[in-house]
């Protein structure tokens, strides 16, 4: 699937001074790195280099590890004079970072089988299923989705209205209910109805809260109970989250077995470099990608090409 | 495993004991520290080279303070820097002399718009107003309901119709204004700063509304982007101030120091929590602690500074008000000078004492001195420094190694001392319950410590 985003143009930063942030990151670093006299990489490029890590969301540890790659690599010789050579040996680094799991998102041997979608407030995830939930049936898969955010005012509505525009059948309880049944009554829906897949939304919590997390926990568990069987869950993810980011990875995976990444809103100013650490630490792959509001909206994550748009060309 | 600051701190710091400044080479390993404090809390890169800068100038040659390792201190520099920043611009709300007062709320998805809307109206509610919300937001399924639902639940009536967001604001106020409410809260949709036509979009309804206030609602979760989307939208509407949302969670909330600094806007406002009541003006109080990752450590240092002087300073402050103050009672307040700076105590409390005498003693040799002078008179010397003629002073000035003129110069420093303890009316003989204030006929008692 090609990667669809919203590529920074000096077109598009903002034209008041902001300290010089995105439109910096607007040119990239190849640019910068073309004056450079071939054959002479020094600290003032490893700076650079930091900059262009610290202020994509990347974080102070996985920064100092790719640039002491790098200079180490700078060191055997292995980073061309070539203008350029840097940026691309930094882009390497990045991929590499990534590993070379599976994203694929799975679809267990088991009918149905649930993915559970999980995140702080705000994050995206109802828009997310929406999306998925469109993708699904158009590749032909019998989709439900469970309205299982019976918290917040008229998610369910909101869920609805994605629901009905991709045809795939939402169910919903009451305000207030208790989300592990909501999610129940959709797997057994599911099970009779014979369909593919379950797409649980859940209300978005902090991972601060004990209740809420216990809460979280019990739907997994609900969820995973025959007919049902979670094959994925996925932790939605704001691209302009900081260092928090890597926290909430942290304790979403601790409580209920995150199984991989959605990264959204990808289509702004922020790089989302906080799925780097993410990566690096917990080992969990970015599965998807959101870059805008519309059903199509959705890419799979590609390692190069988040690089490129990190780094520039 | 988490090393807080101070722990850091401290271990650069340990030789520095008892040393009269802060070197340079051990200002730039804890600067170091504190850029990485900053950033690990999300501050944006370019605020934090200049705090560090601003930072290093003033705790470069700073003198030690007596009740806080030399860690410490810098730390508390580092607080009043970011204290100064969040809670510089503070954001009064006034009303609009011809009602309805408009306030606009812009953002990026998700940062909370829509809840902050109606929090704020309730808060409006709360004030002893009326306000209107208006359900801009055409663009996300079931906004306008989930607008509604809450709207219903503060008490605030919602206005909506499915037009257009510029359309919908304008009639908004509008209708407001025909029934009668004096603030209308207008919420829109969530949209990147680089859409270009969204942002035109709510440029044109900012234009439509003339909004008094106009905010942007921030999650406090949001990393380095903060600033690049605070300057577009700053460009686009002119904002007034933030709203700084999900301070429940442990995010650090450094945007909102970056936002503050870059913009010279104030965090009008921050949601605390998801009930609607959860809600309310910003303070700074505890913010620069929790972007530095360390809330509890500053109330420490400030323990620290306050406890010791008050114990000291009121039982000092009982004998001034008896009408006694004796050199012992000098020697006891320098040697909480010595440990505690020389604002603490007595001295710190007098008010109106010139700056002169305050600083006297801040040179730790003079301090010694003094002591060895006071320790050298015998204790009827102490309580009454009158008797102390010229063959006293001259033994006193053998004994504590110093000249008949350092002795002189104290008695009359304490003299002085003396003076002002009256004139401030401390020592003046008090009725029980303290001094009578004849303006208002009523009681003023002497502040304690500060």
């Amino acid at each position: 699937m090609r990667v669809r985003r919203h590529r920074q143009g000096p077109g598009d930063t903002p034209k008041a001074t902001d300290g010089g942030t995105s439109g910096r990151t607007g040119h990239g670093l190849a640019s910068s790195l073309a004056r450079l006299r071939p054959g002479r990489i020094g600290e003032a490029d490893f700076e650079e280099l930091e900059e262009l890590l610290v202020r994509a969301d990347v974080g102070l540890k996985p920064t100092g590890r790719i640039l002491a790659a790098l200079r180490e690599k700078v060191r055997a010789g292995d980073v061309g004079p070539a203008p350029g050579s840097l940026a691309a040996a930094l882009r390497a680094e990045i991929v590499a970072g990534f590993g070379a799991g599976d994203r694929r998102l799975t679809l267990g041997p088991q009918s149905p089988c649930v993915w559970l979608f999980v995140g702080v407030n705000g994050a995206g995830k109802t828009t997310t299923i929406g999306k998925v939930a469109a993708q699904q049936t158009a590749a032909g898969r019998h989709v439900v989705v469970a309205a299982g955010d019976t918290f917040r005012a008229a998610a369910g509505d909101q869920l609805a209205s994605w629901a009905e525009r991709c045809g795939a059948t939402l169910v919903r309880g009451a305000d207030g209910a208790d989300p592990s049944s909501v999610i129940f009554d959709a797997v057994e829906h599911a099970r009779a109805a014979g369909a593919d897949l379950v797409l649980a939304d859940s209300a978005g919590r902090l991972h601060t809260k004990a209740n809420l997390m216990d809460e979280l926990r019990k739907v997994r568990r609900v969820a995973d109970r025959p007919p049902g069987a979670v094959s994925e869950v996925l932790l939605v993810i704001d691209a302009t989250t900081g260092q928090n980011g890597l926290v909430q990875a942290r304790e979403f995976t601790a409580a209920v077995g995150v199984t991989g990444i959605v990264l959204t809103k990808l289509d702004g100013t922020a790089k989302g470099g906080i799925v780097l650490a993410i990566g690096e630490e917990l080992g969990l792959p970015i599965k998807l990608v959101g870059i805008g509001e519309g059903a199509d909206d959705l890419v799979g994550f590609d390692p190069g090409e988040f690089a490129a748009a990190l780094v520039g060309d | 495993m988490f090393e807080t600051l101070t722990d850091r701190f401290d271990e650069i710091f340990t030789r520095l004991r008892g040393r009269g400044r802060i070197s340079e080479a051990d200002l730039t390993e804890a600067l170091r520290e504190i850029r990485v404090a900053l950033l690990e809390g999300d501050v944006n890169l370019e605020v934090v080279r200049e705090l560090v800068e601003t930072i290093r100038t003033r705790a470069a040659g700073a003198e030690l303070e007596r009740s806080l390792t030399p860690a410490q201190q810098v730390i508390k520099i580092v607080n009043e820097e970011l204290t100064a920043i969040l809670g510089g611009e503070e954001l009064r709300l006034t009303y609009a002399a011809r009602p309805p007062t408009v306030v606009l709320l812009a953002g990026l998805q998700g940062s909370g718009k829509t809840s902050a809307a109606a929090k704020l109206a309730r808060w409006f509610v709360e004030q002893g107003r009326h306000p209107l919300l208006v359900a801009a937001d055409l663009q996300r399924p079931a906004a306008v309901e989930q607008l509604r639902l809450l709207g219903r639940q503060v008490g605030a009536a919602v206005f909506s119709e499915p037009t257009d967001p510029v359309d919908v604001a304008r009639r908004g106020v509008a209708e407001a204004v025909r029934v009668g409410r004096d603030v209308v809260v207008i919420d829109t949709a969530g949209r990147v700063s680089v859409d270009a036509a969204l942002m035109d979009e709510v440029a044109a309804v900012a234009r439509a509304t003339s909004p008094r206030y106009t905010f942007l609602v921030v999650d406090a979760m949001t990393g380095q982007d903060a600033v690049a989307t605070a300057v577009a939208f700053h460009e686009a509407l002119t904002l007034d101030g933030v709203i700084l949302t999900k301070l429940d969670g442990d995010a650090r909330g450094g945007a909102a120091l970056s936002i503050a600094k870059i913009l010279g806007r104030p965090v009008a406002f921050v949601s605390t929590g998801e009930r609607p009541a959860d809600f309310e003006v910003f303070r700074p109080g505890r913010m620069a602690g929790r972007i530095l990752g360390m809330g509890d450590v500053l109330s420490l240092i400030e323990r620290a500074e306050q406890s010791l002087d008050q114990d000291l300073a009121g039982r000092a402050a009982d004998r001034i008000r008896g009408g006694r103050f004796t050199l012992d009672d000098f020697l006891d307040q320098l040697a909480q000078m010595k440990r505690l700076g020389p604002l603490s105590g007595i001295v710190g409390m007098l008010p109106g004492l010139p700056k002169e005498m305050r600083n006297a003693e801040i040179d730790e040799g003079n301090v010694t001195r003094i002591e060895a002078v006071i320790r050298s008179m015998t204790p009827a010397e102490r309580n009454d420094p009158a008797i102390i003629n010229g063959s006293r002073r001259t033994r006193i000035a053998a004994g504590s190694g110093t000249t008949p003129a350092q002795v002189n110069d104290l008695l009359s420093r304490f003299k002085e001392m003396h003076k002002m303890m009256r004139s401030s009316g401390m020592m003046a003989p008090t009725r029980p319950g303290g001094r009578r204030d004849k303006r208002k006929g009523g009681r003023v008692t002497p502040a304690r410590a500060r």
